[in-house]
């Protein structure tokens, strides 16, 4: 067999350069299969299995350890203002607890990376990605005026628990959790410990991220992990489920050479910041706002059963190339490939018949609205 | 009465005759992880010792089953075809790959036995 991928042969030898959650122990404890993931040793799946840990967040409620993720708090008078100069999303408008998904732009109006803001009152609440959280603290640092300042909440975990099954569970052990709307954070006591827990997530269920004390985190995963209802998932199946829920994975969908128009992220962008622009690459977004781009992101799906993974060359019926897979695999929902890449506008309509060149062989497929599984998150 | 043999590739053959069944260990099978495809080679296809003969994915990542040893295919096992996740059940049972019928019976002297390739395991801990 071939060596395809450093993931699936030979795991990792945890060198010291690698980085642990406060999970860690947990991790080893429960059998999983560790790998180097944005310089942390993290478990890819469990003892189940990729496709059993997907299936059961579908059907139950899976528990993830998304510590690796950088947390953040923007304080100072002037910290709304100072972020808005920094993405385009609406965070002026955002009430008290609510939560808004949006992405840091650079000048040429790309992508530095996608993140969620939260108006928690005194502060901004910023969870970013695992892999750009250096880079991201650096920008925000650099650009931050007198009087706003950043904070990195080093000493905390992040956890996710996802699917039908999570408020039942969380219920439990924080009866407030209940009220929370979708999008929207609160501060409660999670079994006794408090934390910040936000209704969101990356798998397109219902679900929650809570925020934890880092001395705290063990103990409350595993009083998690011992309701019946709850199984650990592995980095594998997260990325597995966001695919099905056609969510961007930064650094595959979207990176610093995509626009949030490109990407399908325009809904991100509210009114007031389309009229103003004034975000980096504001000039530019909002030239594709008007007349359109020259590519857009879709969901494609093939019609026979051979996943076509990033990279993979997208052809239109004749075999002349358009464009190119930024995410794809296998979803155990449909039992059946899926995959997500750039495609002109011409191609993007749902429906539209596209080849995707596999091993050198042109396999039909057509593209697809997006998601390719419906979401389910909690309305009320 | 048949004997099997193991590549550093993790395949193994199962030789009856000149025909030798051929599928991975389940050492590769738990590497894996959960398969979700596979592409055996085509019936009658003349295979050369180390040619790319099938493709497996798992959810994860995609590899190649390479060629044990030179020969025809003459069998193809469709059962993981419809249903890839027999070669994490069985792989060295009932998620076999293809069979193929030996051209050259002098490359098994480069194969490993069970005992050789249990060895050979225990040097990539």
């Amino acid at each position: 067999m071939g060596e395809a991928d450093a993931l699936v042969l030979g795991g990792s030898r945890l060198s010291p350069d690698l980085k642990k959650t406060p999970l860690h122990a947990l991790h080893l404890d429960l059998g999983g299969k560790m790998v180097s993931f944005a310089g942390y040793d993290m478990p890819v799946h469990y003892k189940a299995g990729i496709l059993a840990e997907h299936r059961h967040t579908r059907q139950a409620a899976g528990l993830f350890d998304v510590s690796h993720m950088g947390q953040v708090r923007i304080v100072g008078a002037g910290r709304v203002a100072a972020v808005e100069a920094l993405l385009p999303g609406d965070i002026a408008a955002l009430d008290i607890g609510r939560i808004r998904y949006s992405q840091l732009t650079n000048d040429q109006g790309g992508i530095r990376d996608d993140l969620m803001v939260t108006n928690a009152g005194d502060h901004l609440f910023l969870v970013v990605n695992a892999a750009c959280k250096e880079a991201d603290i650096a920008h925000l640092a650099a650009h931050l005026p007198a009087g706003v300042g950043i904070e990195i909440l080093t000493d905390r975990a992040l956890l996710a628990l996802q699917g039908p099954a999570a408020a039942a569970v969380l219920a439990r052990l924080a009866p407030d959790s209940a009220a929370l709307a979708f999008m929207a954070m609160a501060a409660m006591a999670v079994g006794g410990i408090p934390c910040l827990v936000s209704r969101c997530g990356y798998t397109g269920e219902d679900g929650f991220e809570i925020s934890v004390p880092a001395d705290a985190a063990d103990a409350l995963a595993r009083r998690l992990l011992a309701q019946p209802e709850v199984a650990p998932v592995g980095l594998g199946a997260r990325d597995s489920l966001r695919l099905e829920a056609g969510l961007c994975l930064y650094g595959a969908d979207i990176d610093q050479a995509t626009t949030p128009v490109e990407a399908g992220l325009a809904w991100s962008i509210s009114k007031r910041r389309r009229a103003n622009l004034d975000f980096p690459g504001g000039p530019l977004i909002g030239r594709q706002l008007a007349a359109g781009t020259g590519r857009r992101l879709v969901g494609i799906r093939s019609l026979d059963k051979a996943p076509a993974r990033a990279h993979t060359s997208i052809a239109d019926s004749a075999g002349a190339p358009i464009g190119e897979v930024t995410s794809g695999g296998f979803s155990p929902t449909l039992e059946a490939p899926v995959a997500m890449g750039y495609v002109p506008p011409a191609f993007a309509a749902p429906g539209t018949p596209v080849t995707l060149l596999i091993r050198g062989v042109a396999h039909a497929a057509q593209v697809v609205a997006l998601p390719f599984v419906p979401h389910r998150y909690h309305k009320g | 009465m048949s004997k099997v043999y193991y590549t550093e590739d993790h395949e193994w053959v199962r030789l009856s005759g000149d025909e030798g069944v051929v599928g991975i260990t389940e050492y590769a099978a738990q590497a894996l992880g959960d398969v979700v495809f596979v592409e055996p080679p085509a019936p009658g296809r003349v295979l050369a010792k180390g040619d790319e003969a099938a493709v497996v994915e798992s959810v994860k990542a995609a590899s190649d089953v390479y060629a044990p040893l030179s020969g025809e295919v003459v069998a193809v096992n469709q059962a993981i075809v419809d249903q890839p996740g027999l070669v994490n059940e069985s792989p060295e049972d009932g998620g076999w790959f293809f069979t193929v019928r030996l051209s050259d019976r002098s490359q098994l002297d480069g194969l490993m036995d069970r005992a050789a390739y249990d060895a050979f395991l225990k040097t990539l801990e």
